[in-house]
């Protein structure tokens, strides 16, 4: 069954409309990926689900019943693009991940607790007590991943998680991701502009363009053989191996 | 440590120097000197300065210089009484918006927008009127008239921190609005907090000498600065030093305060950047390499070519002598990661890098012209500005704001080609119609922020287009793109290069962009170039384990989704702290004590191709190990 | 830098011209609750002084009839929202009330005073823009990146100093140097050009300081905008990257300083016209606050006030043309 699911969603701000109707599911267990341009709606519709952008119509449902948006109960929790903006400068690692914790834990479990979490997106435990300035930008993603996993949620929202990451840096947090996914379990909607990125996490993939979902279905076979126009445009634009019939218009004069 | 960043500073010291007289005359004035200054002498009145009475006596005979120790009490007093009104008025309005609805919210910054715009000894005047004539009534008014310019600021400064990921990361983990402001606003927002604060009581303590010497403020036979000074006015043409002497007590006093807010910003990196760095003496660079002479045939040949940039404790090396060539027509690619030198490279070799940053070279022949020489630098501009283009990673930001699109490109037709002003214009729709523009003369008189990134980008390639360029150095042109709307500006540099026969130094991050458009590939790490070959081996040739590792590391719509990716393990070198031997070893499953020991110097290969490692071509170990990145 | 054929624009008119619109629609909707405020505010200032406002302003002495009879004469009989309809009314008449010490209508008072101020403003504004825009450039060209650290200490010194020196102790100071001492220029009042020296240099001072700083700063932080790196690329001269690239940008920011610096100096003048005896508004704010004389008192920061928000209109709408983006925004 589904955990997440956006019922025809609409997001409008002012004249502006963002997203436009958009239907979506991301089943148990299942990373659901997330693809599009700047602009195309793809951020407006993880925060809409975490209640930062407003929901003009539409439901947005976890296990059938709203997203609760009250009290410590959060199941649904979001991981940002900007490794700097993510962590407050001025809290340690270990306060910042305690505060998104759903129980009120005493000294010593809550310790414990933050140095499992550490430990599930391969830290080491003595990284509690540092400030976010001493990490480097792969490390503050393993950090906000590890703030997310604290709300012990249902669903995870990554919204760029690796744009902002060095290539060298990329690749662990990337294999992060899908350890987590095999050992916990988790559901995650993976928000990505980058196809092939997508294409090594998610099993299923979303296009979105200009706020309507313009083709969905298994990743190998969205990838492999899409069907919609502005889908066959972006794997076209992708660089890199595989494209050779563009390649060879790059280098014409060679 | 940051309490002796502040007092360690001339500015800081001076500051809290003089604070510390001011707040302990404030403290004890009244006690030391409060008899002495009630004294009256009738056989002295309104004396000039003598030994007795320093700057003289009042009307009735009273020591002035006493008097103005004592009104010190009541003046910093009132100072800060005023400041602490305004503070906690102006957090509380401008922190509101974030706790109450958005309507309300609207509301209030609104109304603080409206009082904002009236200067503060207006509002000064109105609430004198309502509160009246007197100290209290004078320090109400100061503080609710200063209290909209501290609501702005809370609030710019609220709305600033609420936009950060991790107030949103807090809000979705459950945390009330109130813990969100208190746990994570407030406390970042202190700073600048502070400093405005420090200097606003320095500004109140003048506004209240001020009402005090309208004769609005404090009343006989209380006496602050200011009321001294009203008193001694009268006097000015006989004994100048009685209205000047509390004068002086007033802008000192102001000092302290607004020097101990400068040292606060200086110490918390608040406001004015000048950029302070201390200029180094050359540093001896070390040359493995022997001299090499300028390639032939080639449009650019860069020779032992070092960038460093000067830094508090020790210089950085960002460029350690990088040498290669484009020949005429070649598409040659640079990549690395961040840090690695590779756009300083480009800067470098444009010759766009600024003091204080030092760039040095054996030699940068460019067009038969070695850059590096000098020469007569009008001739040099002319050249450069029609041969040399550049394309920048940002397009919104290159463009200048306060210009339109078809005029900045017309500049370089105008200054280097000495057309016309119209003619110049002509040519830049010209341009812009060869770049796809579509309706160049409209876009052409538009503002660069009417245009789409990618449409910018394009505009930029045209600005290289006005002349005739030999070479076109591009810096991440495509990062900040769209994936469709980097293919088209990549097609579109490769349709320039065939119609003009530029050559092309790109450079990038990106492996895959680079493998497209390239023929040739230079790899970057730690400021130097640790492998050359031909972009179509990359993938496959490559020796230098680091490249390797970087193609491995990055999926592409090919890789084996059943295996994790490849990792390189700890962080890219920092390069103020380049280590002994090869900069990659501590990165590297091959390194051994000759790679920690030794650096690798740059190989060629009969075929021309450049490798920097002592283990180049060694199979890699199979199970790559994961260590925190 | 203008194109040659810029005035021939229609297709983009339109939609500029629609922006336009909505500039204009949103800045005078400012303007007008602006009004609203300092018009509200003015006339319950009055209501808002703790006790009986006549009383306190003819003095404990005074007949009940007479103060009765002001009380009339003010309309503080009738019911809040009348009076409140009533001071509107008269307003859009032009009707600023009668002063209670002297008699004569407030507004006459204050045309006769107002341009003295205005000079006393406008001169001491334009003198510290001349003086500081220029110094704050080359002070900027001049210690960028480091270079010329002693200089740069001694301007941000100076400036430091001169911010924290108060108008009217540059107007006492100046009295005593250059007209008690030296006899050079006349102690007080408006009488000849002479005369005008003085206070204004005394307003001028402290903002020139203050601006000159901003003013390097900002161009300081502009040139190290990606599109002055541009320019270099295009290799402009050194001047031309400076005034025809990195100055436009800086001035943004400068006039809208310089705004608020103008409107502050507007209200500045009334401790230096108090220092110099100047036959402007400042002086009779002051003692019409000591008398209580409450008409005058509301007409005066009535017009101060509109003056302020003229002058910050006036700001706005330069800078939306200098810099489109201010007025327009992104799209």
């Amino acid at each position: 069954m589904s955990v997440l699911s956006f019922r025809d969603v609409s997001v409008r701000y002012g004249s502006h409309t963002v997203l436009k109707g958009v239907s979506l599911d991301v089943a148990e267990g299942q990373t659901v990926g997330l693809v599009g341009e700047s602009g195309s709606g793809k951020s407006t519709m993880a925060r809409a689900a975490v209640g930062l952008a407003p929901v003009t119509s539409g439901q947005i449902l976890l296990n059938g019943h709203p997203v609760p948006g009250r009290g410590r109960e959060r199941p649904v929790q979001m991981v940002f693009q900007d490794p700097y903006s993510s962590l407050d400068p001025r809290m340690t690692v270990g306060e910042s991940i305690a505060e998104a914790m759903r129980d009120r834990l005493g000294k010593k479990a809550r310790q414990a607790e933050i140095a499992r979490l550490l430990a599930l997106v391969h830290l080491d435990a003595s990284r509690a007590g540092d400030l976010p300035s001493r990490l480097s930008g792969g490390q503050r993603q393993r950090v906000a991943l590890a703030r997310a996993l604290a709300a012990r949620p249902e669903v995870i929202l990554a919204d760029e998680i690796t744009s902002a990451l060095d290539v060298s840096v990329q690749g662990a947090v990337l294999n992060l991701v899908r350890d987590m996914r095999r050992d916990l379990g988790l559901s995650m909607l993976f928000i990505s502009h980058n196809l092939a990125v997508v294409r090594y996490v998610a099993d299923h993939v979303a296009v979105l363009y200009a706020g309507e979902i313009v083709e969905y279905g298994p990743t190998a076979q969205v990838l492999g053989a899409p069907r919609h126009e502005y889908t066959r445009t972006l794997i076209d634009a992708i660089p890199g191996p595989g494209r050779s019939a563009h390649t060879m218009t790059l280098k014409e004069q060679t | 440590m940051r309490a002796s960043r502040v007092l360690l500073r001339p500015v800081g010291f001076a500051g809290f120097g003089l604070l510390a007289v001011v707040l302990f005359v404030a403290v004890f004035g009244p006690v030391l000197w409060g008899d002495r200054a009630a004294v009256v002498e009738t056989g002295n009145l309104l004396d000039g300065p003598s030994a007795e009475h320093w700057i003289g006596t009042d009307n009735l005979g009273r020591d002035l210089f006493s008097r103005v120790l004592v009104a010190a009490r009541l003046s910093i007093v009132l100072a800060l009484a005023a400041t602490a009104i305004s503070m906690v008025l102006g957090i509380v309005l401008g922190a509101a918006p974030m706790l109450v609805g958005r309507r309300l919210g609207r509301l209030i910054t609104a109304g603080v927008n409206v009082l904002v715009a009236f200067p503060g000894v207006l509002l000064v005047l109105f609430f004198a009127v309502i509160f009246g004539v007197g100290a209290r009534g004078a320090a109400l008014a100061v503080g609710l008239a200063g209290a909209p310019a501290f609501a702005r600021l809370c609030h710019t400064l609220v709305a600033a921190v609420s936009e950060r990921d991790y107030i949103a990361a807090a809000r979705i983990a459950g945390v009330s609005k109130i813990r969100v402001l208190v746990r994570h606003v407030l406390p970042n927002i202190a700073e600048p907090l502070i400093v405005n604060a420090t200097m606003a009581a320095g500004g109140v303590l003048l506004t209240f000498a001020g009402l005090s010497f309208l004769g609005l403020g404090v009343q006989a036979p209380d006496y602050d600065w200011g009321k001294l000074m009203q008193d001694g006015l009268n006097g000015i043409y006989v004994h100048p030093l009685a209205a000047l002497g509390p004068g002086i007590a007033v802008v000192l006093a102001g000092l302290a305060f607004n020097l101990t807010g400068e040292a606060f910003a200086a110490a918390f990196g608040i406001g004015e950047t000048s950029g302070r760095v201390r200029r180094e003496a050359p540093a001896t660079a070390d040359r493995e390499h022997a001299v090499a002479a300028p390639e032939p045939g080639a449009v650019l040949s860069v020779g032992d070519l070092r960038v460093t940039i000067p830094g508090a404790q020790n210089p950085i090396r960002a460029v350690r002598g990088v040498t290669f060539a484009v020949r005429d027509g070649e598409a040659v690619g640079v990549v690395g990661e961040s840090g690695s030198g590779k756009s300083l490279t480009a800067l470098a070799v444009a010759r766009l890098i600024e003091q204080p940053i030092r760039v040095e070279a054996d030699h940068l022949v460019f067009a038969g012209e070695d850059l590096m020489a000098g020469g007569d630098p009008e001739s040099l501009r002319k050249r450069l500005g029609t041969s040399l283009a550049v394309v920048f990673q940002d397009p919104m930001t290159s463009f200048n704001p306060a210009h339109r699109v078809g005029p900045q490109l017309a500049e370089v037709s105008r200054f280097h080609q000495g057309l016309s002003r119209r003619a110049a214009f002509a040519r830049a729709v010209d341009r812009l119609r060869a770049v796809k523009i579509r309706e160049p003369e409209r876009r052409a008189r538009q503002y660069p922020f009417e245009f789409s990134g990618g449409m910018r980008q394009r505009a930029m390639i045209g600005m290289g287009l006005m002349g005739t360029p030999r070479l076109i150095i591009a810096d991440e042109p495509t990062t900040a793109l769209d994936v469709t709307v980097q293919r088209q500006v990549l097609e579109l540099l490769a349709e320039v290069r065939r119609d003009t026969g530029a050559a092309l130094l790109l450079i990038s991050h990106d492996v895959s962009v680079v493998t497209d458009v390239c023929d040739r590939v230079l790899v970057m790490y730690a400021g130097r170039i640790v492998e050359e070959l031909p972009a179509a081996d990359l993938r496959t040739l490559a020796r230098h384990p680091y490249t390797r590792a970087l193609v491995a590391a990055v999926p592409d719509m090919e890789t084996d989704l059943t295996r994790p990716l490849a990792v390189i393990p700890g962080l890219p070198v920092d390069p103020a702290h380049i280590p002994d031997g090869c900069a990659f070893a501590a990165r590297c499953p091959l390194a051994d004590d000759r790679c920690r020991a030794v650096e690798p110097p740059l190989l060629s290969s009969p075929a021309g191709d450049r490798v920097a490692c002592h283990k180049a071509g060694q199979p890699l170990p199979a199970d790559t190990v994961e260590v925190t990145a | 830098m203008k194109s040659p054929t810029a005035a021939a624009v229609p297709p983009v008119a339109g939609l500029w011209s629609h922006r336009w619109l909505r500039f204009a629609l949103r800045r005078t909707g400012r303007l007008l609750a602006s009004l609203w405020v300092l018009v509200t505010a003015s006339f319950l200032m009055i209501h808002l002084v703790p006790g009986d406002p006549v009383r306190a302003a003819l003095g404990p002495t005074a007949p009940a009839e007479l103060v009765l009879a002001h009380k009339e004469e003010l309309g503080l009989l009738d019911p809040l929202w009348q009076q409140y309809g009533d001071y509107l009314t008269r307003l859009l008449h032009g009707d600023l009330g009668v002063s209670i010490t002297s008699r004569l209508p407030v507004g006459e008072t204050i045309a006769q005073r107002l341009p003295a101020t205005a000079e006393l403003a406008l001169a001491a504004f334009l003198l510290s823009m001349i003086v500081a825009v220029p110094v704050g450039v080359v002070m900027a060209v001049i210690t960028r990146h480091g270079k010329g650290r002693r200089t740069e200490l001694a301007f941000t010194g100076t400036n430091v100093v001169l911010g924290a020196i108060p108008d009217f102790l540059f107007g006492v100071g100046l009295v005593y140097l250059l007209a008690v001492q030296t006899n050079v220029f006349p102690v007080a009042g408006r009488d000849g050009l002479d005369s005008y020296v003085l206070p204004v240099l005394a307003l001028a001072i402290g903002p020139a300081a203050v601006l000159s700083r901003i003013v390097r700063v900002e161009m300081l932080a502009v040139m190290e905008a990606d599109y002055i790196r541009t320019a270099r690329a295009k290799r402009l001269t050194p001047l031309r990257v400076h005034l025809m690239h990195a100055l436009p940008n800086a001035v943004t920011a400068t006039l809208t300083l310089g705004g608020l610096l103008l409107s502050s100096l507007v209200a500045g003048t009334v401790l230096v016209e108090n220092v110099f005896a100047w036959p402007g508004l400042g002086s009779s704010i002051v003692s019409s606050i000591v008398s209580k004389d409450y008409p005058l008192v509301q007409g005066t920061v009535l017009v101060y006030g509109v003056g302020v928000l003229l002058i910050n209109t006036v700001v706005d709408v330069a800078l939306a043309l200098l810099d489109p983006r201010s007025a327009i925004g992104e799209s």
